[in-house]
């Protein structure tokens, strides 16, 4: 039975590879509109929530793929690192969220700019940071992003509007959501949610987990984090409604695979079925590579060939990295302030210059 | 696993005849001493010598630790029944002076961020959760400000809370809480309230955790008046210090190290609570007097190691109460070496250092023969790069030509 349905698979799709081969090529290049559903509807909480039919381009598709392929790469290189000790301190992994950046990316310009917490390598990436820098930076050497000085939680881009990269949070949202709304300033507050804070489960640290709804006055939608799309469509909404009202919130119903960070192993407030379930269903590169797939943008080869380009450009990023030179001593004092370490003092009698040096 | 005695009629696993006597001799004193709440401390010194006083400066038993650096001969085969007490790492020690205080007093309760069920991020509550239950464990959300302001309304309506900054460098974002509340709260109330809290956590420079998870909190919480710092620096004086801590009525800030949890120690099996005052001796010594405290000590040891090889024999105090000094110990040291080192991990700028470095100045100036040196770390934020990290704080090198330097 099986045998035969394959066969008549295979006697369909023979001849007509041709022929899609001739439209793809057609179609992968021009920027022709697909229509796409989100996986959810959008819940909203005062306001009216954005069609879930998402309009995008084959482009895009292979863009989403390209960069998701990048930025998972990317992670479970910084784990293997890690684990060699190349990396060290901490180290907090962002694989299974891709979709958020690269769908923020997606409705946003580099004009607009985004502030982060401590899982900032992809959004680093998204935001047009190079992969040499962001290795060599958790490697702690010169060419680093913040040169070595900041390390994984301290990743910069001034000239894309990125502003980091912080290691301490807490409670900061709340208090400038008040002061967002108050004065009607266009900013977005995206909660990440990928369902724990380090090891305690969401419902236990929130009294009410639906964080979209916490705004209260300020309107909040509900998105699926996993689904790129979703996430394009939710953020463009998202820009007109904060350019014209006020903030809004968004919540992002995402995954991390890894732990927390590399020294929490993930396993020890979740099962291993809640991982790799979340991981078969609901993963954001599958589900881009389904959607190019079924749109007969590209082909199941091509797509692995484009993952096989990463992983070498990664690798060598990784091994341009390695090579490249520690900081000097002398950079342990260099951009403490503006104008440099060593600044004059005068003595008591306003002669004697001092040098500030330890 | 450790034997705990609570007061009398606890069993213990003590095997030796000697430790036996110790046992009886210890609770038949232990009643009368447990019950007196207030400014009482007994001292426990290592060859079993009891002596108790009020205050801590009646039973002031010197208290010689000669091998300062946890020694690693101790993980060799030595088979447990021969030496009287237990082998624990400075994170079980922690835990278990929290648990022996959790037992003695049902209003010791401790909350943090992943204390409870995670069992604490460098496993200091392991296992307290299921124990004591969700509400005396409690695993709060991440917002230091309000659960440390819970903390201190805790203790103002009569319970002993211990707050767990997962990293101290968090505890910035309850820093109104601790200056205002904890430190101020006694005094603008007459008197009315007390806030017998303790609030603690890692802090220090690690291995290249970055510059905000790499803060000494000693040098911004050490002006704030009406509460007392502690750092701990050994498994054995990290659970005397916690116990010391719980049983005060003042807020007591206890720092520990991120480097220092591993840490490996032979501590005897019978209760003991350390003074939160004193200082502690190391290494008597009489050319130069090293002052030091939380990881800074095991860099000084090494750094004494080279210099008693070099013919110089340097005295280590480890103040471990950072607020207030005990400038008697370091006076009594001062007046017969005449010559002071701090080494610290702060930064220079308004350090630990630079206030103790102000405290002796001021009281000991005519027994000083050279101007007192202080090495502490750089001013700058820590880089994560491991060199530059390593510049950052003090290395031992460093601490031997400051005492040559001193010394000529």
């Amino acid at each position: 039975m099986a045998l035969s349905t394959n066969r008549t698979v295979n006697q369909l799709l023979k001849p007509l590879t041709a022929a899609i081969s001739a439209t793809r090529c057609l179609s992968s290049d021009s920027t022709s509109i697909i229509t796409v559903e989100s996986s959810l509807p959008f819940t909203s909480h005062k306001i009216d929530p954005p069609s879930r039919a998402v309009e995008t381009s084959p482009n895009e598709l292979m863009t989403f793929f390209k960069d998701m392929a990048e930025m998972r790469r990317m992670e479970i290189a910084a784990d293997s690192l890690y684990k060699a000790k190349l990396i060290r301190g901490f180290c907090h992994l962002y694989d299974g969220q891709e979709a958020v950046a690269v769908g923020m990316e997606a409705a946003i310009t580099k004009k607009d700019c985004i502030i982060t917490a401590y899982r900032d390598h992809c959004i680093y990436l998204a935001r047009g940071g190079g992969l040499y820098e962001s290795f060599a930076e958790l490697m702690g050497r010169k060419d680093g992003c913040s040169k070595g000085k900041g390390g994984s939680m301290h990743f910069y881009k001034k000239e894309s509007g990125f502003y980091g990269g912080h290691g301490i949070v807490g409670a900061q949202v709340p208090l400038g959501l008040n002061m967002a709304a108050l004065w009607d300033l266009p900013a977005i507050l995206v909660c990440e949610n990928n369902h724990y804070g380090m090891g305690t489960a969401e419902w236990r640290a929130a009294k009410s987990p639906a964080y979209y709804k916490r705004g209260d006055y300020v309107p909040g939608l509900k998105v699926d984090g996993m689904d790129a799309l979703a996430v394009k469509q939710a953020c463009k909404f998202a820009k007109e409604h904060a350019l014209k009202n006020g903030p809004i919130i968004l919540e992002m119903d995402t995954y991390r695979y890894h732990g927390h960070s590399m020294s929490d192993p993930g396993s020890t407030y979740r099962t291993r079925d809640e991982i790799s379930g979340v991981r078969q269903e609901r993963d954001p590169i599958e589900r881009i590579r389904k959607l190019i797939l079924a749109h007969d943008v590209a082909t199941e080869k091509e797509l692995k060939d484009i993952e096989k380009e990463k992983r070498k450009v990664v690798d060598e990023a990784i091994a341009k990295a390695k090579e490249s030179p520690m900081p000097d001593p002398s950079d342990l004092f260099t951009n403490v302030y503006v104008k440099g370490f060593g600044v004059e003092v005068f003595g008591p009698d306003r002669k004697e210059v001092r040098a500030t040096l330890p | 696993m450790a034997a705990i005695i609570q007061g009398i009629g606890a069993a213990t696993a003590l095997t030796s005849p000697n430790s036996l006597d110790i046992k009886k001799s210890f609770l038949s004193i232990s009643p009368r001493s447990l019950s007196v709440r207030k400014g009482s401390s007994f001292v426990v010194s290592s060859d079993g010598r009891l002596s108790y006083g009020l205050n801590g400066r009646g039973g002031r038993a010197e208290h010689f630790i000669t091998n300062a650096v946890a020694a690693k001969e101790d993980t060799a085969a030595a088979s447990t029944s021969s030496k009287p007490g237990h082998e624990l790492l400075l994170f079980e020690a922690l835990r278990e002076g929290l648990e022996e205080e959790m037992d003695r007093d049902p209003t010791v309760c401790v909350m943090g961020e992943d204390v409870g069920h995670y069992g604490g991020s460098y496993k200091v509550t392991k296992g307290l959760a299921p124990k004591y239950g969700d509400l005396r464990v409690l695993d709060t959300p991440i917002a230091e400000n309000s659960f440390t302001g819970m903390g201190i309304g805790a203790a103002m309506t009569g319970l002993r809370p211990v707050v767990e900054g997962m990293n101290m460098g968090f505890l910035l974002l309850a820093f109104n809480q601790i200056s205002n509340n904890c430190g101020m709260l006694h005094y603008t109330s007459g008197g009315q309230f007390k806030i017998p809290i303790v609030i603690r956590g890692p802090g220090g420079v690690g291995r290249q955790l970055g510059a905000e998870h790499s803060q000494r909190l000693e040098s911004y919480f050490q002006s704030i008046p009406g509460i007392q710092m502690v750092a701990c620096s050994t498994p054995y004086n990290a659970k005397g210090l916690m116990k010391a801590a719980i049983r005060s009525d003042n807020p007591v800030i206890l720092f520990e190290h991120v480097l220092l949890y591993n840490l490996k120690e032979r501590i005897q099996d019978e209760e003991y609570v350390l003074n939160l005052e004193e200082a502690e001796m190391v290494r008597p010594g009489e050319h130069v007097t090293i002052l030091t405290y939380s990881r800074m000590r095991y860099h000084v040891m090494q750094a004494a190691k080279t210099l008693v090889n070099k013919g110089y024999d340097p005295e280590v105090i480890d103040i471990r109460s950072l607020k207030p000094f005990d400038l008697y110990t370091i006076g009594k040291s001062v007046k017969k070496t005449h010559r002071v080192l701090i080494v610290e991990e702060c930064m220079r700028t308004g350090g630990i250092g630079a206030s103790l470095t102000a405290a002796i100045t001021e009281n000991f100036h005519d027994y000083l023969d050279a101007p007192i040196v202080c090495l502490s770390s750089q001013d700058v934020p820590t880089p994560y790069a491991g060199t530059l990290e390593n510049w950052t704080v003090v290395q031992p090198p460093q601490i031997v030509t400051a005492v040559e330097q001193l010394c000529q």
